[in-house]
């Protein structure tokens, strides 16, 4: 298990955490949460609607929007090609609309394996139409954050998208929709200055990488400076007042069901 | 080997100019005969220079572009100020932590109108760089910029932002107060207020550091500045893992105004004087305040709700698939 969050068939893995060893089964049921320590592994846009929305809720929208490689950018097409063949899907942001404890949302979910959850068009364009969908139906948004920034390989269009996406947020506000924002590791750059901190409230699994810039810019250019243990992390961003509360998992569900009634939910307006 | 700096690249170019000062001030002290002859060779010099500049500069490259646009004698935001308008008063506080010199902003005059100005401010000695933090806005700089806006918007002064930043700070602190919420709020400030605004990018646009200041009913671009999604360099390090191949990301990213207007995600490039504007800032700040005062008088005819209307239509319209 090479990769942070990416778990095996196998019937043991090692936590990325703790590196003890884990039964494949019982890591499953509890979530991708390690028993022992409390790491929480990464999950794939699917794993995180099954586990997240009313069983058999989520219906899926937009599925066959799909980015072009405008700039004619060098490896572009290949790497998107690649990523489409191994996860299966267009793009890093799966939407649609669900129920969550019986409350109708429309939701939005980014997910890490799709070239590093980057936010090119497509990304931008489905979280926009995820702030559009829910003000248009009366219903509270829900996105889930997973994402190392912009997609460098979209060039301007991508940087474009933060001002897309923060414009919907910007709507939701005014027509009373509610925009609750999950970030799970990691929410990075172009992502967490947009959309991701500015809504209505912000929760984040714990010990996510939360971070505007890399750690490696960052502390070179805090020279002098005191470096926290904690630093980019959703306990860093609590401790600093950015966001709400941070959630452990298999309380998401339960929590973001009592947000959704308390601030209005469908018929709340 | 490309250039490493617009000094380097512009070599022959300087070493004419100075060659041309240095003619004038023998000619000066000259007597006829040796006067008329120092004459026509200042005027073979000038010829010559006028070809360099046409071939250097009507041809410019994407990274010959960034060395441009990154030059310490360019420009900056309160050169353009003072240039364009008058009565500039400026207003530092964030009313939250502290002072951020990177950003500068206040309410003037253009053309006898009151309108609020935002920008980022670099500076040009290792001092007035420290001082400006390199250009390199903290929260501090985005939170006065949103309550420079929000100002604007409650006595109906359109706004204009000029733009230039290699990036938004990076460090442990601004993280530590929150640069992504401080950018992205400024953003969303820029989508609620109802006042037209128009954003200039002089330099650099640097990424969310820009995009922070720049979500605006229009959006004018310089003819030699660049606006990028990640620093050339950093590109060429993730990409290659070699920065040096800064030259070869910059062609990639497309970060040109040329390019920029092409994708549709400008409105306008507004022309430079030739050989840059480092070259004649009040020229450059002559044809930024024409594209400005025509920009205004369409903009004032829109009503405030039309003004929202299209600053959202305008970034919602943004992206490429299929």
């Amino acid at each position: 298990m090479n990769k942070k969050g990416s778990g095996p068939s196998d019937a043991f893995l090692q936590c990325l955490g703790c590196k003890k060893i884990l039964f494949s089964v019982e890591f499953k049921q509890n979530l991708r949460v390690c028993p022992h320590c409390g790491f929480h592994h990464r999950l794939s846009a699917s794993e995180r609607i099954e586990i997240t929305f009313d069983p058999g809720s989520f219906r899926e929208v937009d599925a066959d929007l799909r980015s072009i490689d405008t700039l004619e950018f060098p490896d572009y097409a290949a790497k998107l090609a690649q990523a489409e063949e191994r996860v299966d899907r267009f793009d890093s942001v799966v939407c649609g609309e669900a129920t969550i404890m019986e409350h109708p949302v429309s939701v939005a979910i980014g997910d890490f394996a799709f070239m590093g959850g980057s936010m090119g068009s497509v990304a931008g364009e489905k979280v926009a139409r995820t702030l559009e969908r829910a003000i248009d139906k009366r219903m509270p948004a829900i996105v889930f954050t997973a994402s190392g920034g912009a997609r460098m390989q979209e060039g301007l269009l991508s940087l474009m998208q933060m001002a897309k996406t923060t414009a919907a947020v910007q709507r939701c506000a005014e027509t009373r929709t509610p925009y609750i924002c999950v970030l799970t590791d990691p929410t990075t750059g172009g992502v967490l200055a947009s959309y991701a901190s500015i809504a209505d409230v912000i929760l984040a699994e714990p010990q996510a990488l939360i971070a505007f810039a890399g750690a490696r810019v960052s502390k070179q250019a805090g020279v002098g400076g005191r470096v926290p243990d904690d630093f980019q992390s959703s306990e860093f961003a609590l401790a600093h007042g950015m966001i709400d509360r941070v959630v452990v998992r298999k309380e998401l569900r339960s929590v973001l069901g009592l947000l959704v009634g308390l601030l209005g939910g469908a018929d709340g307006r | 080997m490309a250039a490493k700096t617009w000094r380097e690249w512009e070599k022959p170019l300087i070493e004419l100019e100075e060659g041309i000062v240095k003619l004038k001030q023998m000619a000066k002290d000259a007597a006829s005969p040796k006067k008329e002859e120092l004459e026509s060779e200042i005027e073979r010099y000038e010829r010559a220079l006028s070809n360099y500049l046409e071939l250097m500069y009507n041809r410019l490259g994407p990274w010959e572009t960034v060395l441009v646009a990154r030059a310490d004698k360019r420009p900056y935001t309160l050169d353009y100020v003072s240039a364009i308008f008058t009565h500039f008063v400026e207003l530092e506080g964030d009313r939250r932590y502290g002072a951020d010199r990177s950003i500068i902003g206040g309410p003037a005059l253009l053309d006898g109108f009151p309108v609020m100005i935002v920008g980022h401010q670099k500076g040009r000695n290792i001092q007035e760089r420290q001082y400006r933090n390199f250009g390199m806005a903290k929260p501090e700089g985005y939170r006065k910029a949103i309550r420079l806006f929000e100002m604007a918007d409650r006595f109906r002064l359109p706004v204009i932002t000029f733009i230039d930043t290699p990036a938004a700070d990076p460090g442990v602190e601004s993280e530590s107060r929150g640069i992504a919420e401080a950018i992205a709020a400024s953003m969303q400030k820029m989508f609620e207020i109802t006042v037209p605004t128009i954003s200039v990018i002089i330099g650099e646009g640097g990424s969310g550091g820009a995009i922070g200041l720049a979500a605006a009913s229009r959006v004018l671009m310089q003819e030699h500045g660049i606006y990028s999604v990640i620093p050339p360099e950093g590109c060429a390090a993730i990409l290659w893992r070699l920065p040096e191949k800064g030259p070869e990301a910059a062609t990639a990213l497309k970060l040109t105004a040329s390019a920029a207007l092409e994708l549709g995600l400008i409105d306008e490039v507004v022309p430079e004087p030739l050989g840059g504007a480092h070259r004649d800032p009040l020229d450059a700040a002559a044809k930024i305040r024409e594209a400005l005062s025509r920009h205004l008088d369409e903009l004032a005819a829109l009503t405030p709700s039309e003004v929202k209307a299209q600053r959202y239509e305008k970034f919602r319209a943004m992206g490429e698939m299929r």
